[in-house]
């Protein structure tokens, strides 16, 4: 955990407690996850005591208190989604990567999420993989976009 | 270029520059929303630019990066004007020769046109595409002449004139006197009267007052919060300010959910805009009245989309809600008196004042006056954001606009109003939609997401699927919503895997009336609607699942088996090699077998068969 991001995500906001969530958002984007050390800092330094940091780190989704996946596969389960077949995108993943939701593969390339919703509503079932959406999705489709990320990490590794 | 703008008469000067400035004589219009950015917009937007440039159009042909449309199913949407000529499903490749053709010659490419679902005609004008003409798009039509990084565009359609008015002269008490006269009412799903509240947040004592916009749209299946901040930003900021204006507030906090970044991005950059143009700060237009917006994004909570959990989340706080026998307009956000609307709430304010609450109030029906946005979504051809007068029968939202059934199985239902609102049957689709009836038959207009079912949609599921919803996202303060739903929960769950008795019926409905009654908020006192209204209109389907032991759709896994008939089967290997699971096994010309206990019976395998070898008893 880099201490000089930590220091410009706290800046002008110290002694601020009503920050306690954007802040913390602003963690977890810049680390993936909200690491312990940094629920200590900003209970600190926005004058928030610890247990309601991590009350508030814990209460809302959007934070993960784990080291995700250096990928992250997050599966829409929208009502919308849902009919279309979103619980097959679930599977598909489920037995490829073998995870449950929440949880990150052993090589620690993927994590695999559910959101209830993307507002992407007219286009499911729909993927996002690291952040890009992919609408109309299939169980096929999605193994092949596992299978493109596994081969680029591949050649990365060989050039390296 | 941005120039402050201190006075009134210096935004009406801007404003008439900017409705008579010179256009270029050829407009391409793409939609860059979140749905049209998922199909690779950016891309398509890109690749038009560089080839007009390199066509040497760059200065005759203006391009327009908009918001969301509504069309989404069909993006990337490319429209070129004045001709209105529509293309969908546009790639990157697709572009140099809409600019060689249409664009130089005016020639249309045929295989880009729309192809109406229902006449199987191809449509060339975006006016006579159906699913736009049924509608009454008044505040979409504006997401389309917007560029939303550009407070120009919102100037050239009149944008802050409303402002203008209201900051030149009228009292606060003739503003919400308006909007009372209008019948405004609560786009979020309450459908509170926007003018009473504007009136007690008014009269409330408190020297510091609060606006605020819920975009928190937690709703799964609804998306026209997110379609209307993202493309059209500043309709919400004037809102805003004219409300601010009328209830005497100085700050203001719009609420949007992380998962919505654009929608963050296009609100801070519009922000950011009407600061340096001086429609936001200190001293207004030189009326006295000052206002700032402050944009908080939402940590993936639905349970803050709720008024109090909301400003309890604004304050840094876990999002829980609290008993609301003092309304938030007396003792909201720190205990000052805060109102709080809905982005299409605030969205519709700079029009009423503009037209006059007559106008508004003309369009609509039985207490529910203006239109509605709703996302139709689901089991239907034509999906997308659709703008409707209150009062227009369902049938013609599902069936004219949307073109009826996907894939040609019939329809059975629509479920409005998201976890808090019901599923109605196809033999109500002749009800009005508007606020009060959709409450009568067991629903409600909610925030207006309208997911379409069919036959191959199991009732039970749904209902299950929306409790087990809630149950993830009750934050768990009261007894009666923790405990309520969990328990409805596991009848569902019984009743799905065919453990289900007759008397949990009657278990179900008795627990959801005490959950209506006894929960702390709007997410425990409504939680009950889905099972509710599914076992007013779909009884028989829970009969089937617990006398029958079956699942009438062949959704509820349980119940269900996959199984291959070896005389169809050609062996391909589609299937085993499709299989997430691992469950089927075979070899070449070796009629394949699925191992029951190793299957997940996701169904996979019957999408990928080719010769329907796969069926599902």
């Amino acid at each position: 955990m880099s201490n000089e991001v930590l220091e410009k995500i706290l800046k002008n906001r110290r002694s601020q407690p009503q920050q306690l969530v954007e802040v913390l958002q602003d963690v977890q984007e810049a680390f993936g996850y909200v690491p312990q050390e940094a629920m200590t800092t900003v209970s600190r330094e926005l004058g928030v005591p610890l247990i309601e940091v991590s009350r508030v780190a814990h209460f809302y989704k959007a934070f993960s208190l784990k080291p995700r996946g250096k990928h992250v596969v997050t599966v829409c389960l929208g009502t919308a989604c849902h009919v279309r077949g979103a619980p097959r995108m679930l599977d598909q993943v489920k037995g490829e990567l073998e995870i449950e939701p929440g949880e990150t593969t052993e090589d620690r390339m993927f994590t695999l999420e559910r959101v209830n919703c993307l507002g992407a509503c007219a286009l499911g079932p729909v993927v996002v993989l690291d952040g890009e959406y992919h609408p109309k999705m299939t169980p096929h489709k999605l193994r092949e976009l596992i299978e493109s990320v596994y081969a680029a990490e591949k050649e990365v590794t060989r050039e390296c | 270029m941005s120039v402050k703008l201190k006075t009134l008469a210096d935004l009406n000067r801007v404003r008439a520059s900017s409705q008579t400035k010179k256009t270029k004589p050829t407009t391409v219009t793409m939609c860059c929303g979140t749905g049209c950015q998922a199909s690779k917009s950016q891309r398509v937007a890109e690749a038009m630019k560089s080839a007009l440039a390199s066509a040497g159009l760059a200065n005759s042909v203006e391009v327009r990066l908009t918001g969301c449309h509504g069309f989404c199913e069909q993006g990337p949407i490319v429209v070129i004007d004045p001709a209105n000529i529509l293309y969908r499903h546009v790639t990157p490749e697709d572009v140099p020769e809409v600019v060689n053709k249409t664009i130089r010659t005016g020639e249309v490419v045929d295989r880009l046109l729309y192809t109406d679902p229902v006449s199987g005609r191809k449509i060339v004008k975006e006016s006579e595409i159906p699913f736009y003409q049924a509608q009454d798009r008044i505040l979409l039509s504006q997401n389309r002449q917007v560029d939303p990084a550009h407070i120009e565009d919102y100037f050239a359609i009149g944008g802050y004139s409303a402002a203008a008015k209201v900051l030149g002269g009228m009292l606060p008490e003739a503003i919400i006197e308006e909007i009372k006269k209008s019948g405004l009412r609560g786009r979020g799903g309450g459908g509170f009267p926007t003018g009473r509240k504007w009136e007690q947040c008014r009269t409330a004592d408190g020297d510091e007052k609060f606006v605020i916009c819920n975009a928190d749209e937690g709703d799964p299946g609804a998306y026209m919060d997110r379609s209307v901040l993202e493309g059209n930003p500043h309709a919400i900021l004037e809102g805003m300010l004219i409300g601010s204006y009328a209830m005497g507030a100085n700050q203001g906090y719009i609420y949007v959910r992380k998962e919505y970044p654009l929608a963050v991005q296009n609100t801070r950059k519009a922000i950011e805009q009407a600061r340096e143009w001086g429609l936001l700060g200190e001293n207004i237009l030189g009326s006295g009245h000052s206002f700032d917006v402050e944009v908080a994004r939402g940590a993936g909570a639905f349970v803050c989309g709720e008024s109090t959990a909301l400003m309890s989340s604004l304050e840094g706080k876990v999002g829980e809600p609290r008993p609301k026998d003092v309304h938030t307009v007396k003792d909201g956000l720190w205990h000052k008196p805060s109102c709080l609307n809905n982005v299409e709430t605030w969205a519709n304010v700079p029009m009423i004042i503009n037209n006059g609450a007559a106008w508004f109030a003309a369009k609509g029906s039985n207490g529910s006056t203006g239109t509605k946005i709703f996302a139709l979504t689901g089991r239907v051809k034509n999906t997308g954001l659709v703008e409707v007068a209150m009062g227009t029968p369902l049938r013609k939202i599902v069936h004219d606009i949307g073109g009826g059934a996907y894939n040609g199985v019939a329809i059975k239902a629509v479920q409005t109003g998201g976890p808090s609102g019901g599923c109605l049957p196809a033999d109500k689709f002749d009800l009005p939609v508007d606020f009060d009836t959709l409450a009568a038959a067991g629903s409600m207009v909610g925030s207006g997401g309208m997911v379409v079912m069919d036959e191959h949609t199991c009732m039970v599921d749904v209902a299950k699927y929306f409790l087990a919803f809630l149950q993830d996202e009750s934050c768990g303060k009261c007894v009666p919503c923790r405990l309520g739903l969990e328990r409805m929960l596991e009848i569902l769950t019984d009743i799905t895997e065919g453990r289900g008795r007759p008397e949990q019926l009657e278990l179900l409905a008795d627990l959801g009336e005490t959950m209506a009654q006894t929960s702390l908020c709007a997410l425990g006192k409504t939680a009950a609607n889905p099972v509710l209204s599914t076992l007013r209109y779909f009884r028989k389907e829970y009969e089937a699942h617990i006398d029958g032991k079956s699942c009438p759709a062949g959704v509820c896994r349980e119940l269900i088996r996959y199984e291959i008939d070896p005389e169809v089967c050609t062996a391909c290997g589609a299937c085993l090699k499709a299989c997430p699971h691992k469950a089927i096994s075979g070899k070449a010309k070796q009629p394949h077998t699925i191992d029951q206990d190793a299957c997940a019976k996701c169904g996979i395998c019957k999408d990928v068969c080719k010769f329907n070898a796969i069926s599902v008893c």
